[in-house]
């Protein structure tokens, strides 16, 4: 039962020749599970029966005003130059992409007519090419007609480098034309699996040509309307303070029925996570707020006031501990962390391993990160096709005991277990930030009772993060033996998440630290996934590069997984938002409201 | 009088510039980067960063960008912040009125409760309205704003939910109402600074006043039989006041830098809260335009302090 017939079958169903029943219904009759036949089917390119959010509203307008309040509040509005969630959040209130990520991971058209498909010939066989189909009659806030042409000029504008978007990564190697007023056609220079980066969710959003064509390249600082956005989205702009507020108005030539259900919608900046989810869940002052990096304790005891709830998304968010590969502490050439060197203590894949059965994922969960995080042994955490099965986790100190032993560490007079001369000492960082460190105390706990010195370091967010050449505690430096901190998924897509770990992308000196590689290890069979998965048209085929690759990881003990976070929100107990955990909280906002 | 103003002017000229050189300084050495958000997010390629980092100068050398500055800033442009992509001057003028509003009727608060209660406390030491002007005076300053911001919001917010703890600068009602919205939610953020600086204005106002009202021309002054209120006001507070004033002068720049603390507790969008999210940011154009603009309205108090000496004490000459 391999490639031919399944396919075979596939299109059976895609035909409408067979039912979906009946394929599930065969497909277990093969070995396989319900839902992974349902997947099965999905990645070879028919849309799965999701119930759509069910919006209820049955006219536009009449839900009063939506307060939202993010504790960092946009500083900008033009999505090509957002530096960060907030700004990107802002941004989409009034501008929208061709298409917007839905909880699970699909496609739902907003600007598009529909979502590409191989059936309705919108991906070519070859993956070297997509074609959108604009939906017709969508006009910006100024009453323009919404064309093929603005598709194309934001490609122009957002790879241009004078321009200097933070999008120029999605745009500078494909190639978009006008087929005609409501058709473009994207071209890939290779084969590309995962087509849907450019003009979808919030790196999508697309700017009124009419009003930026003479602001493209250097003079991209100067438009006017990068404070004052004209969209086509379900809110037209009203007013902007940077960092403090941004105001819109329901937009009553909005191109979805029924939508939007607010009259007004405002996004308050400022203040601190705690008293947001105050603001939102005790008194009610505001009805949505991002971002609730809390205690879980104190999320649920602000909750037993009644008047709102934390919301929960998931994505593919880790928190993980990274091993350094190389010797942070000799200097060769003038850089520390170089690949010439080999990692004195880490090398040894005992050692790696006893460290991971040394990390309490259980306890740590249950008293940092309590509903905001699943335990896993994954880096590779989503969309459900690409999580592996084959991989576990546990925490065991006997065991972590037991494998140092073996492998010659034995215990010195200091209780520190030592191996030729060299001592089992590791220094631990991470940045600044109160789960972290309580995480760091954790593991070192267990460490200690195994034999195993941790010393740990904590760095202000800003050094640690910053890719200042001149600053040692850069997390890209890794001048430590082990670091931790998270890296967000942002797109629905392993391969920008799995890539950062191929050999090319090591972080050295010659490359300023720029490389993703940061625990600089090097492994053939990886690369080899990586650069086949990259390639791969076939979606069953390319998942299980991904699940290899991610296996891969898993065995060499790469990184050890901490917490797949998930994103929290809080809500009054009456809105109804849409959100999902693989894109902006704004990114649905017009499907958002409120239950009466 | 002119020549004194014209001198004093000129030398705040080499003390500005050498704030402005020690701020920049002390702003390019410190760590940390405007585009550190990008490194995580696997979108955005390390090569845009470092675009970024060259289009917006950040890759010159320390005196070049000083210099850079310098000019533009004698020509009346604060700079351009890296953040959000628009001028300082629009972004500190955005914040203004608010920190003003919020910031003034917290000085007047203060100045309003602190120079009656110290004037009358002077009058009456030790009796048991001082005792308990003191006592007070000395719970107000012990506690700091950020307690009895948390401790008003607790108690005013979240148990009595009689007032708001998330300050809008745009409120959409009209007329009255509009007026009333805005005094309610200043009510808190007013109260802790107001109260907090008016406990520490009244130790200043009583002793001021205390070291003036034994000296003998008041004494004189009752002698002619003037009565105790015209005495007090007319003789002895206009001299006392001088010290005062200090005091006063001194505050007014902080009038306009805003409050960091509370504005950021209150969620109010004055210039305090701007410079501690453009620190946090890294964002140095307008770091360097706010602190810059405060060492200037610090030296500009400082001169007309000076002056209102003259006009309180017409024995001090301007020299």
């Amino acid at each position: 039962m391999l490639d031919t017939e399944l396919r075979t079958m596939i299109d059976e169903v895609k035909n409408g020749r067979m039912d979906r029943r009946g394929f599930v219904k065969r497909m277990i009759a093969f070995g396989l599970t319900a839902p992974m036949a349902t997947q099965i089917l999905a990645m070879g390119g028919v849309a799965m029966a999701q119930s759509p959010a069910p919006y209820k509203p049955t006219k536009r307008g009449g839900g009063g005003p939506l307060k939202l309040l993010w504790w960092q509040g946009p500083t900008l509005l033009n999505p090509h130059f957002a530096t960060g969630t907030k700004d990107q959040d802002g941004s989409r209130l009034f501008y929208e992409p061709l298409a917007s990520w839905d909880a699970a991971g699909n496609l739902c058209p907003i600007l598009a007519a529909e979502i590409p498909s191989i059936q309705n010939g919108g991906l070519a066989a070859d993956g070297k090419s997509v074609t959108w189909k604009l939906k017709p009659g969508v006009k910006w806030h100024d009453g323009k007609p919404f064309t093929a042409d603005d598709v194309v000029f934001n490609w122009e504008y957002a790879r241009d480098p004078a321009t200097a978007a933070l999008t120029i990564g999605v745009y500078q190697d494909i190639t978009v034309e006008k087929v005609d007023d409501l058709t473009v056609r994207i071209l890939f220079k290779n084969p590309t699996p995962f087509w849907a980066d450019a003009f979808v969710a919030v790196v999508g959003c697309i700017l009124p040509k009419h009003l930026f064509a003479d602001y493209k390249g250097a003079k991209s600082r100067e438009a006017p309307n990068n404070l004052k956005p004209v969209g086509t989205g379900p809110y037209k702009f009203v007013e902007f303070k940077p960092g403090d507020l941004v105001r819109g108005e329901i937009n009553p030539d909005y191109h979805m029925p029924n939508r939007p259900y607010f009259d007004t919608i405002e996004i308050k900046g400022g203040g601190d996570a705690v008293s947001a989810a105050r603001a939102v869940i005790q008194t009610g002052e505001y009805d949505y707020a991002w971002n609730m990096q809390v205690e879980d304790d104190v999320l649920l005891r602000l909750e037993k006031g009644g008047k709102g709830k934390t919301v929960y998304s998931t994505g593919g968010d880790i928190e993980f501990i990274a091993l350094n590969f190389t010797d942070p502490n000799t200097e060769v050439d003038g850089e520390r962390s170089s690949m010439k060197t080999k990692h004195p203590l880490l090398s040894d894949p005992a050692v790696r391993k006893a460290l991971a059965l040394l990390v309490d994922r259980g306890a740590i969960q249950k008293h940092i990160y309590g509903r905001a995080g699943r335990t896993t042994a994954s880096f590779l955490n989503g969309p459900d096709q690409f999580v592996s099965k084959n991989t576990k986790w546990e925490f065991s100190i006997e065991k972590a005991t037991q494998l140092l032993e073996e492998a010659g560490w034995k215990v010195g007079a200091d209780g520190i277990r030592e191996k030729d001369g060299k001592k089992l000492k590791l220094l631990y960082q991470t940045s600044i930030n109160g789960p972290r460190q309580k995480t760091q105390a954790i593991v070192k706990q267990a460490c200690q009772k195994a034999g195993i010195d941790i010393e740990l370091k904590s760095v202000v967010a800003s050094v640690f993060f910053s890719s200042d050449v001149a600053n040692p505690d850069t997390y890209s430096k890794f001048y430590a033996d082990i670091e931790m901190f998270q890296i967000p998924m942002t797109q629905p897509d392993p391969a920008q998440h799995m890539r950062r770990f191929h050999s090319r992308f090591v972080a050295t000196k010659e490359n300023k630290w720029q490389g993703r590689n940061f625990p600089r290890w090097v492994n053939k069979e990886f690369d080899a996934a990586i650069d086949a998965a990259e390639a791969e048209v076939d979606p069953v085929k390319r998942a299980a590069f991904y699940i290899k690759a991610n296996d891969i990881m898993w065995q060499d003990t790469v990184v050890i997984p901490v917490m797949h976070r998930l994103k929290v929100g809080a809500a009054t107990n009456s809105l109804r938002p849409v959100l999902s955990g693989w894109t902006n909280d704004t990114d649905n906002i017009q499907d958002w409201y409120r239950e009466t | 009088m002119r020549q004194y103003i014209l001198r004093r002017l000129l030398i705040a000229v080499p003390s500005l510039l050498g704030i402005s050189l020690v701020l920049f300084t002390v702003l390019a050495l410190a760590p940390g980067d405007p585009f550190a958000e990008l490194a995580t997010n696997p979108n955005v390629p390390p090569e845009v960063a470092m675009a970024l980092r060259a289009k917006f100068g950040l890759d010159d050398p320390v005196y070049v960008r000083y210099l850079r500055w310098l000019a533009a800033m004698t020509q009346g442009d604060w700079g351009f912040s890296f953040v959000s992509r628009m001028n300082v001057d629009t972004l500190i003028l955005q914040r203004l009125p608010t920190t003003l509003y919020v910031i003034g009727s917290a000085q007047l608060l203060a100045l309003l409760i602190a120079i009656p209660v110290g004037v009358y406390a002077a009058t009456r030491p030790y009796s048991i309205f001082d005792q308990i002007a003191n006592t007070l005076a000395f719970i107000g300053f012990s506690l700091p704003t950020f307690f009895t911001g948390l401790l008003f919001i607790l108690i005013f917010s979240i148990t009595l939910d009689w007032l708001p703890f998330v300050y809008s600068s745009d409120i959409k009602a009209t007329g009255i109402r509009w007026l009333f919205e805005h005094i309610r939610q200043a009510i808190m953020p007013v109260m802790v600074l107001g109260l907090f600086q008016a406990a520490s204005m009244t130790r200043f106002v009583r002793s001021a006043m205390l070291d003036v009202i034994r000296l003998d021309y008041v004494t004189t002054a009752r002698a002619k039989g003037l009565g105790q209120p015209r005495v007090i006001v007319k003789h002895a507070m206009r001299n006392a006041m001088i010290p005062v004033v200090t005091l006063v002068a001194l505050q007014m720049p902080a009038v306009f830098g805003g409050a960091i603390v509370t504005e950021q507790i209150f969620r109010i969008p004055g210039i305090g809260s701007l410079l501690i999210s453009s620190i946090l940011s890294n964002d140095t154009p307008v770091v360097m335009a706010v602190t810059f603009v405060f060492a200037c309205l610090v030296v500009l108090f400082n001169l007309i302090a000076d002056i209102l000496y003259g006009w309180l004490d017409p024995r001090i000459s301007f020299r």
